[in-house]
C-alpha cells in the first residue's frame, strides 16, 4: 500500500468533557490536506472544541486526534507547522503591532519577517500602535498575520470573521484565499455563515452534534445534491445543500435558520 | 523568548528600576552621614544606650523604619504584580491561545518566563536589601540588635521574593483570574512568612540556654503579648544583656526538674499577687507603683527564687548568618516546589 500524505486533521472517537457536559463526543473524521476546508455546523456542534483540540490548546478526554500525522502541540516542531487564530482573535492589548511581530519572530524559527512587515504595511497598521487600540477587523488581521508569518503547513481559523463587519469580513477572507493559494497551505476554517465559506472553500465538512454529517469537495457535493433534489442547473446553492443536510439530522427544537 | 519575557513585564520592570533608583539616591545622600556619625560618636561611646539614641537623630530612625518596611514589602509586591498575572492574565484575556500556539512548547514558555521574571523579582529584592543593609549598617552596629531587623537585611529577602513570585504564578494558574490571584498571593505570602518567623526560625538551630538566679529588684509581674492572645500574667524576669543575640524565650523554672512555674504555685508563694487593680498607666508613660506594692513583689520574687530560677533560650550573635542561610534555603526550596507545581498545572490546562 502506498502511504498517502497524512491528513490535516484525523480524529477517532474524539471526545472532550467539561465537568459533566460533553462539548464534543465520539467524533470521528478526516480532514484532508491540500484544501481550503470549511467546517460548518450549528452552534454547539463542537467546532471550536475540535479546533482547540487540533491546535493542542485542549487535551482530549477520550479518543485520539492527530494533526499532520502527529499529536497536536507534541513539540516545538509540530507547533511550528500549525497556525491558529482563535475565535476572539486575541492579541496582547499593551503590546504594539511591531511588538507582536517581534514576538512572532522570536518564538517561531520559520518566521517570515519580510512578509509580516509587508502585510502590516498593506493593512495600513501603524507599527507603533498598541494592539489594544486596534479595531476588531485590524485585530483579526494582526492575529492572522502572526499565524501566517510563521509559515505553517496547516492554518486553523476558528470563526475568524464572526465579529467583523461585512467589508472587513470580505477583506479577511480574500487574504486567506490568496495566502492559501500562494503557499500551498491547508486551511481549515469554521463558520456558521455558509456564504463566507462558499467564497473561498473548495472542501466542505458538516459537523452535527459532533458527528461528521457530510464531507467532500464542494463541486462534487453540489452536483450530487442537485441530481438528488432535481434542482435545475446550475447546481443549487451551497446554503441550500448545508441546510438540507443539517435539518435532516437536527432535532426538532433546533431549526436550520441559525445557519443562514 | 528571554527578550519577549522581559518585554511582557515592561511596565513592572520600569517601575522596579525607578523605585530602586530612588532608594539608591536616598541612601547615597544620607548614608555617608550615618557612617560618619558612627565613626565620630558611637565609636567613642561606651557601646550602648543613651549615647546611641543621642547620636542618631530621630529622622534617621524614621528613615530606617521605612526602608526596613520597604525591604519587607518588595517581595510581596513582586508576587502580586509579577507572579500572579503571569499566567492568570493570559488565561483571562484569552491570549493563551496566542502564546501557546507559537513554535514553543507550553512547558518551555513557562520555564523561560518563570526564570526571567522570577530572577528579575529576586534581583529587585536583593538590590533593595543590599542598599538598605549597607545604609543601615552603622545604626545596626550601634543598636546591637541585629536579630531585630533579621527580615529586612541580608540575603533572606531574596528567598522571600522567589517564594512570593512562584506563589503568585501558581495562584494565577489555579484561580485563573488576576485580582483574586493577587489577593491569594498576598494572604499566602504573609501567612508563610509569619509561620516561619514564629514557629520555625527560633528552632532552626537548637537555641542555647542560660540559667540565672531570679533578681528580685528587676523582675516584674504581668503579661506580654497582644490582647486577645496574650498569655496569662506571671513573673516577668528582666532579659539578660546578650549583645546582638536573639532571646527566643524567657521562663521561670524549677531548680529541681526544670518544670515551669505555674499560676497555683505562684499564688502559694505570693498570696494575693493576682488581686487588686493593675497599675498600667493607661498605656501612655509610666505610673510608679506604691512602695508597698514594690516591696511586696520584691519579697515575693525572693521567696520564689529559693526554689526557681530564670531560664533564657537564645540564639547567639554568631548564628545570625547561619540562620539567614537556612531561612533563605527554606524559601528557595519552597519556590522550586511551587515552580514545579506550576509547570505541572499549566501543562494540564485545557
Amino acid at each position: 500500500m502506498i502511504e498517502a500524505t497524512p491528513a490535516a486533521i484525523q480524529a477517532c472517537g474524539l471526545g472532550k468533557r467539561y465537568g459533566r457536559r460533553w462539548a464534543l463526543s465520539d467524533c470521528t473524521l478526516t480532514i484532508p490536506a491540500g484544501h481550503v476546508v470549511g467546517l460548518v455546523g450549528p452552534n454547539g456542534a463542537g467546532k471550536t472544541t475540535l479546533l482547540g483540540l487540533a491546535a493542542g490548546l485542549l487535551a482530549p478526554t477520550a479518543g485520539t486526534i492527530s494533526v499532520l500525522g502527529a499529536r497536536p502541540a507534541a513539540d516545538a516542531g509540530q507547533l511550528g507547522r500549525v497556525g491558529f487564530v482563535a475565535q476572539n482573535t486575541p492579541v496582547y492589548p499593551g503590546l504594539s503591532v511591531a511588538g507582536h511581530l517581534g514576538m512572532g519572530s522570536a518564538l517561531n524559527p520559520r518566521w517570515d519577517a519580510a512578509a509580516a512587515r509587508r502585510r502590516v504595511e498593506q493593512l495600513g497598521l501603524d507599527p507603533r500602535q498598541r494592539a489594544g487600540r486596534l479595531s476588531g477587523g485590524q485585530r483579526a488581521q494582526l492575529a492572522l498575520t502572526l499565524a501566517i508569518a510563521k509559515r505553517p503547513d496547516l492554518l486553523i481559523l476558528d470563526e475568524p470573521v464572526a465579529s467583523l463587519d461585512p467589508l472587513a469580513r470580505r477583506e479577511f477572507l480574500s487574504t486567506v484565499a490568496d495566502i492559501s493559494a500562494a503557499h500551498e497551505m491547508t486551511v481549515v476554517l469554521s463558520s456558521h455563515l455558509v456564504a463566507d465559506l462558499e467564497r473561498i472553500c473548495d472542501y466542505l465538512i458538516v459537523l452535527v452534534a459532533s458527528r461528521l454529517r457530510l464531507a467532500g469537495p464542494i463541486g462534487t457535493l453540489l452536483a450530487a445534491h442537485s441530481q438528488l433534489s432535481g434542482a435545475p442547473q446550475p447546481a443549487g446553492s451551497l446554503d441550500d445543500l448545508v441546510v438540507t443536510c443539517i435539518s435532516g439530522a437536527l432535532p426538532d427544537d433546533r431549526g436550520p435558520e441559525e445557519l443562514r | 523568548m528571554i527578550q519577549f519575557s522581559l518585554r511582557m513585564t515592561r511596565v513592572q520592570n520600569f517601575t522596579a528600576a525607578a523605585a530602586i533608583a530612588v532608594v539608591a539616591i536616598v541612601a547615597a545622600i544620607t548614608g555617608p552621614h550615618l557612617a560618619q556619625l558612627y565613626a565620630t560618636t558611637v565609636g567613642a561611646c561606651d557601646r550602648r544606650s543613651a549615647c546611641v539614641v543621642a547620636a542618631f537623630a530621630s529622622q534617621d530612625s524614621t528613615l530606617r523604619l521605612w526602608l526596613g518596611v520597604l525591604v519587607v514589602v518588595v517581595p510581596g509586591l513582586a508576587g502580586m504584580f509579577l507572579g500572579a498575572p503571569l499566567v492568570a492574565r493570559e488565561l483571562e484575556d484569552g491570549t493563551v491561545s496566542l502564546a501557546w500556539t507559537q513554535s514553543v512548547t507550553r512547558a518551555r514558555w513557562l520555564i523561560v518566563r518563570l526564570l526571567v521574571t522570577g530572577l528579575a523579582s529576586v534581583a529587585v529584592a536583593g538590590l533593595v536589601s543590599l542598599i538598605v543593609t549597607w545604609w543601615a549598617s552603622p545604626m545596626d552596629r550601634a543598636g546591637m540588635n541585629q536579630f531585630g531587623s533579621f527580615d529586612e537585611r541580608g540575603i533572606v529577602p531574596l528567598g522571600y521574593a522567589a517564594f512570593a513570585f512562584t506563589l503568585g504564578v501558581v495562584a494565577g494558574a489555579l484561580v485563573r483570574r488576576t485580582i483574586p490571584a493577587m489577593m491569594l498571593t498576598l494572604v499566602g505570602f504573609v501567612a508563610a512568612r509569619l509561620a516561619v518567623k514564629i514557629w520555625l526560625r527560633p528552632f532552626l538551630i537548637t537555641p542555647l540556654t542560660r540559667s540565672l538566679a531570679l533578681a528580685p529588684g528587676s523582675t516584674g509581674y504581668g503579661s506580654s503579648g497582644y490582647l486577645p492572645i496574650a498569655p496569662p500574667a506571671t513573673l516577668q524576669p528582666n532579659p539578660p544583656d546578650i549583645p546582638n543575640g536573639w532571646i527566643t524565650s524567657i521562663g521561670v523554672v524549677s531548680n529541681h526538674g526544670g518544670a515551669r512555674l505555674t499560676a497555683t504555685e505562684l499564688a502559694r508563694f505570693c498570696p494575693g499577687i493576682n488581686s487588686g487593680r493593675g497599675s498600667a498607666g493607661g498605656g501612655l508613660g509610666h505610673v510608679r507603683a506604691p512602695q508597698s506594692v514594690v516591696n511586696g513583689l520584691h519579697d515575693c520574687v525572693a521567696r520564689v527564687g529559693t526554689r526557681f530560677h530564670e531560664l533564657v533560650s537564645y540564639q547567639p550573635a554568631s548564628r545570625y548568618w547561619p540562620l539567614q542561610w537556612y531561612e533563605l534555603a527554606i524559601f528557595l526550596a519552597a519556590a522550586v516546589v511551587l515552580a514545579a507545581a506550576c509547570i505541572w498545572r499549566v501543562r494540564r490546562i485545557g
